[in-house]
Formats: structure tokens, sequence, C-alpha cells
């Protein structure tokens, strides 16, 4: 019996370790959303954070100082959109497909010299006594530290969204940036804190594939996850707290299908690896059936550009 | 086409017409080229292809030059990329992907003079050559080390696409760990990706949890040895030996070599006896090595291994020798009957000893 247990952990702490980065890219793009401000570069910020991060780890060997350079870097590059977008007023659609692309060539041209480069890696936790426990050690004590900190963040972005005065002034700039406008708030402002928050979680996203969850940096490396945290922020209507389930559910169905592979039982994988984007779309139709229930979900001026002149 | 392109392809064609007609141009050396699928990087694939054609570069030192272009996707850039390579002047191309099969035949026909040579293809033309190499020799031999490594008796494998080369390595692979070990099964995950460090990582893992305790893979990067490094349990990598990602897990590894068959190659075009040719080359051919062995690896399983090794080098030995079984039950070849490379190369079952039932 406690082998199953056992079993049962193993493999929670394997979906956990898999669903972290859509964890840290959705929630980010989550707040950018929230702002009205919808940002498809997911993909190439996470690659350019990961990209950073791993050269930062390299050199100076501190694997935490190169996560906290991807933060930086996926901001950087969301700024670049911020710019284009929210100052330029270039198309956000386009905008964010180019920064994705450009993120890709980007890091895999920096990323170059770095292809064979050994790093020591960010360590799963280990607390003497704790973590190697049965069962119980390994359900809750022995994650990477990026898990307990990607659970963290979600609950900081849930209470920043819905308990404090400024979560819910951008809000308001997302539902209706003209009327926050109206009031004196600094849309255009808010909006450029959002986006660059949004690229710092995914740089900080790609960081925890570069430095800790596969060590090691090659091109493409993040293998499409951008866009699967994408679908999954329409996928869990907007609401951080169900991005936490889907990004498990997402990363645990590839576990579970890998499961069943090694047990012998036939599922086709193809079929389970478009899940994501299927299970987006039902959410999709389902919110968008009636005008009462898009309204109570996405940010009521997302993607639209905003003129503060007009 | 910009006036900055122009110019420069005026440029170009100018130099080469001078190339031409400069009587000093018969002596120059030949040139090479070589289009690579991914970049090189530090182990795998396209790295083996690299160190093989730095390895012809430096025998025939003085007598080639090379060229590469690294990453370049299957299809219509592809044919774009091998038609730049002959239009400037590389005699003999090699082309490593399987996906440049087509490009490749359409640019040979343009090109009557230049001399292509395709790996793992199978068609072939007046100056298309093609070249593959025996992998499941390297992959029986590395279940040899498996089958006496292993605790608890299963194997794990990480594949990418269920196509008959990557159905004949697991085949071989469990064969081998058959050989020495009857009670060895091997659990094959299938990641639908050549290169996907995370869902390597994942399969690996997964694996791992499931009791296998000696992996191996057929995919790209170098994740599936960090990951049995990170789990204290043992792999064999593939492509390339990958000793320094795990330095104790890594037991050894079935590398590909190129650079004795691209040596011969260009060396016949310089003579100009070059033909176009089909070779499946294996350990005889010098074309699958063993990497080098962990010291944890005792002194008796090595010896076994460098043993079937040369029985196989010396054809003494096949690894898909009767009586062969499928994984239900079902004979695929009689006892002492050895399989027709034309069977092997449309393996599409499981033998006896891989769990599971093969995607199809």
């Amino acid at each position: 019996m406690e082998g199953a247990a056992d079993h049962f952990a193993t493999l929670v702490a394997l979906t956990l370790a898999a669903g972290t980065p859509l964890v840290f890219a959705a929630l980010g793009e989550l707040m950018t959303e929230k702002s009205g401000v919808l940002n498809l570069g997911v993909e190439g910020m996470m690659l350019v954070g990961a990209v950073v991060s791993f050269i930062v780890a390299a050199t100076t060997r501190q694997p935490w100082l190169g996560a906290l350079a991807g933060a930086a870097a996926g901001a950087a590059m969301a700024a670049i959109f911020a710019a284009l977008t929210l100052s330029l007023m270039a198309n956000q659609v386009a905008t964010g497909l180019a920064l994705s692309l450009f993120g890709v060539g980007l890091s895999a041209f920096i990323g170059q010299a770095y292809v064979s480069v050994m790093i020591a890696g960010v360590k799963p936790l280990s607390i003497p006594g704790l973590s190697n426990l049965p069962v119980i050690g390994k359900l809750l004590f022995a994650h990477s530290p990026f898990v307990y900190l990607s659970l963290l963040l979600c609950a900081l972005v849930h209470a920043f969204l819905y308990r404090t005065r400024a979560g819910l002034v951008v809000r308001a700039v997302g539902e209706s940036a003209g009327s926050a406008y109206a009031l004196g708030y600094p849309v255009v402002a808010i909006r450029y804190f959002a986006v660059m928050f949004g690229g710092a979680c995914a740089g900080l996203g790609g960081a925890y594939m570069a430095v800790a969850y596969t060590p090691l940096w090659t091109e493409n490396m993040t293998a499409g996850r951008g866009w699967i945290a994408l679908a999954l922020v329409v996928f869990a209507t907007w609401k951080p707290e169900r991005v936490l389930a889907g990004a498990y559910l997402f990363g645990g169905v590839t576990l579970v299908q890998f499961q069943a592979q090694a047990m012998g039982i036939a599922v086709p994988s193809q079929i389970l690896s478009m899940l994501p984007y299927l299970a987006t779309i039902v959410v999709l139709t389902i919110i968008s059936r009636d005008a009462a229930t898009i309204r109570l979900n996405a940010p009521a001026s997302l993607g639209k550009p905003f003129h503060p002149d007009t | 086409m910009s006036q900055w392109k122009k110019w420069a392809l005026s440029v170009a064609l100018t130099a080469s017409a001078v190339a031409w007609l400069s009587p000093v141009a018969a002596a120059e050396p030949l040139k090479v080229g070589f289009v690579y699928v991914s970049p090189i990087g530090d182990a795998g694939w396209t790295f083996q292809h690299d160190s093989g054609r730095k390895e012809m570069e430096r025998a025939l030192a003085g007598k080639v030059t090379t060229k590469f272009v690294e990453n370049v996707p299957e299809g219509a850039d592809a044919e774009r990329v091998i038609r730049e390579l002959a239009q400037s002047g590389n005699k003999i191309i090699f082309t490593t992907s399987f996906g440049y099969m087509n490009p490749t035949l359409k640019v040979a026909k343009q090109f009557p003079n230049t001399d292509f040579e395709h790996a793992t293809g199978y068609k072939t033309d007046k100056n298309v050559g093609i070249y593959n190499a025996r992998f499941y020799e390297g992959r029986y031999l590395a279940g040899i080390v498996a089958g006496r490594m292993t605790k608890s008796n299963i194997g794990g494998y990480v594949a990418a696409f269920p196509i008959p080369e990557v159905v004949m390595g697991i085949n071989a692979f469990t064969r081998g760990m058959r050989s020495v070990n009857p009670k060895a099964e091997v659990k094959v995950i299938w990641v639908n990706a050549w290169f996907d460090p995370g869902r390597e990582r994942e399969a690996a893992e997964t694996l791992v949890s499931q009791g296998a305790d000696v992996l191996t893979h057929h995919t790209d990067s170098t994740a599936v040895v960090q990951a049995a490094e990170a789990k204290s349990v043992y792999a064999v990598a593939y492509h390339s030996d990958m000793s320094k990602y795990g330095p104790h897990a890594h037991l050894t590894a079935v590398t590909h070599q190129w650079g004795a068959y691209y040596t011969k190659a260009v060396q016949d075009v310089l003579n100009g006896t070059w033909k176009p040719g089909n070779l499946w080359g294996g350990i005889k051919e010098g074309m699958i090595k063993m990497g080098p062995f962990n010291p944890v690896v005792p002194r008796e399983t090595q010896e076994l291994v460098n043993k079937t090794a040369a029985d196989i080098g010396a054809g003494k030995f096949h690894p898909f020798t009767g009586p062969l079984k499928d994984n239900d039950g079902k004979e695929r070849l009689a006892a002492g009957k050895v399989m027709t490379d034309d069977v092997l190369s449309k393996m599409d079952y499981y033998v006896e000893g891989v769990q599971g039932k093969l995607p199809k």
C-alpha cells in the first residue's frame, strides 16, 4: 500500500514540476490581460528569460541570480512590446506575435556559445527530517524552490487584484480604460506596469526551465509552453486560482499519458497534446455564449488600444 | 530582389566566372558542402556529422575546403540551401537529414556535375548516393550493458516517433538486455518530438518512478542522461558521448562516426572514381562505436560487449537472429534465421520483452 501512496506522491511531484513554468507565464499574462492588454509574445519572453538566466547562472555560478536576470530580461522584452503598443499605438496582436518570433531568434543567437555549457542548477528543497519522510515528505517538502515561489506568486497576484486598491485600479483600466482615465488614473503607466510584470513572470518561467527543471540551454527549449500559457489564461477565465488548477491539469496531462505508456496502456499522445487548446476553445465557447458571462469574465477592453487624447 | 542583393549576386557571378576561366582553378582545393538539420551544439545527431566533417578535413588537409549550413529546416528551405551550395561550386554535398531526400534529388537533377550524398534516405540517382548506419548494432551492445547493470530488471526507453529506425533500436536494445538477463523488460515512452528537453525529462522521470533503473533514449537532447544523474539511476546515451552531463549515470554511449565515410567519399571525388552508392554501414565500417565505459561497468561486461561487437563486425553474429517472437508471442523469425535488411528496415512490432503496444 505504501508503494502505491509513494507512487502517487511521485506523480504529484512530477505534475507540480511540469506545471510550474505554465503557472509563472500564465499568471504574468493574466495580469497583463487584466489591464486590458493582450501580449501574445509569451513564448518569446520565456525563451529570452531562459537564455539570459542560463548565461548569468553559468558565468556567476549563482542560479538564483540567473533567475533574477531572467525575470529582468523578460520584463525588458515586455517593455519593448509596451513601448510599441502603448506609446506608439502599434497593433497588439501583430506586435505580440512578432515579439514571440523575435524572442525565438534572439535567444538562439545570444545562447549560441552556451549550448554546451553545464551548470549546477537549483536543487530541489531538502529539509533534514522533513523532506525524507515517507510520502508526506515527497508530497510537501521536496519540490524545487520555484514550485513554492509559483504558489506564493499565485496567492500574491490574487491578493493584489482582489484585495488591494491598486489591483482594483488595474482591473478598472482593463474594463474601461476611458472611465479610469476620466477618474484621473494614469492608464498608460498602469498598463506599462502590468505588461512588464507579465514579462518578468514569463522570464521567470523560462528561467525555471533553464536553471532548475532541465538545467541546460538549447534553442527553443520551452517548446511551445508560452502558447499553452496563453491558452491557459482563457481556460482559467482570468482567475489566478484557476490558472493554478489549469497549469497542473495541462502539465499533468503529459505525465499521465507517459505513466499510461510506461504501464503499457496505449493512449494516442497526439490527442493529449492538443487537449489544452481544445479545452480552451470549449471554455471560450461556453463563456461567450451570452453577453453576461463574457462581461463577467473577460476584461472588457482587452486588446483595445487607448488614446488618451480622444 | 533588392539593389543590394542584385549587386552582391553580380559580384558573386563575376567572381565565379573569373574562377572558372582562370587556369589556377584546377589546382584549387575541392569544395565540399554539408547541410545540417539543427545547430551543431555539443552533442547529438548534427554534432556527430560535424565531427565527421572535421575528421575528413584533417585527413585530406590542403586538398579540400568545406562549408556547412546548420539549422536548415526540412522542406522548401532545404532546397534553396542545397542549390546555393551547388551553385557556389561545391563538388560534393552531404545532406544529413531524412527530410532532405526530395530537395536533394531535385537539386541533383539541375546540377548533373555535382555529386550528392544523402544520409538515411532510400532514393538514389545518377549523382545521388545514400548512406546510413546500423544503429541497432550499437543498441544491442547497449542492451547488454543495461541487462548486466539493472537491479530492477526494468529498462526505460525515451523514444521520439514510432518509425522503423526507432522501433528496431528498441527491439535491439531489448534483445541485448535479455541476452544476458532473461527476466529483463523494457518500458517505452513516446514523447512525439525529436527535441523537447522538458518532455524528455518528464518521460525519463516517469520511467524511473515505474521502476526503470537503466535509461536510454532516441531523442536529441541530453535531458535523459541528466535526469538519470539526478535520480541516481544509470543511462546509456545515444548519438554522442554525454558522460559530462551525467558522470555517475552515464554507463556508455552508442555513437555515430561518419569521418571515415566522408573521407572515403571525398577522396573518391578527388580521384574521379565516385559512384552513387547505397551503404548501410555498422560496426564493421566503423560507423557505430561504443563510447568509453564508466568504471562502474564490470570488466567482464566490458569484455563481453567488446567481444560481441567484434562478432557483429566480423559478421559472425546478428542482433536479429531467430528465434524471434514479437511481444504478442507470435513467431516472426524461425530459429537460426537471420533477418534480411529489407524486412529489418520495415520493422513495425515490438519484440518479446518490450511492454505495451506500438502506437500505429
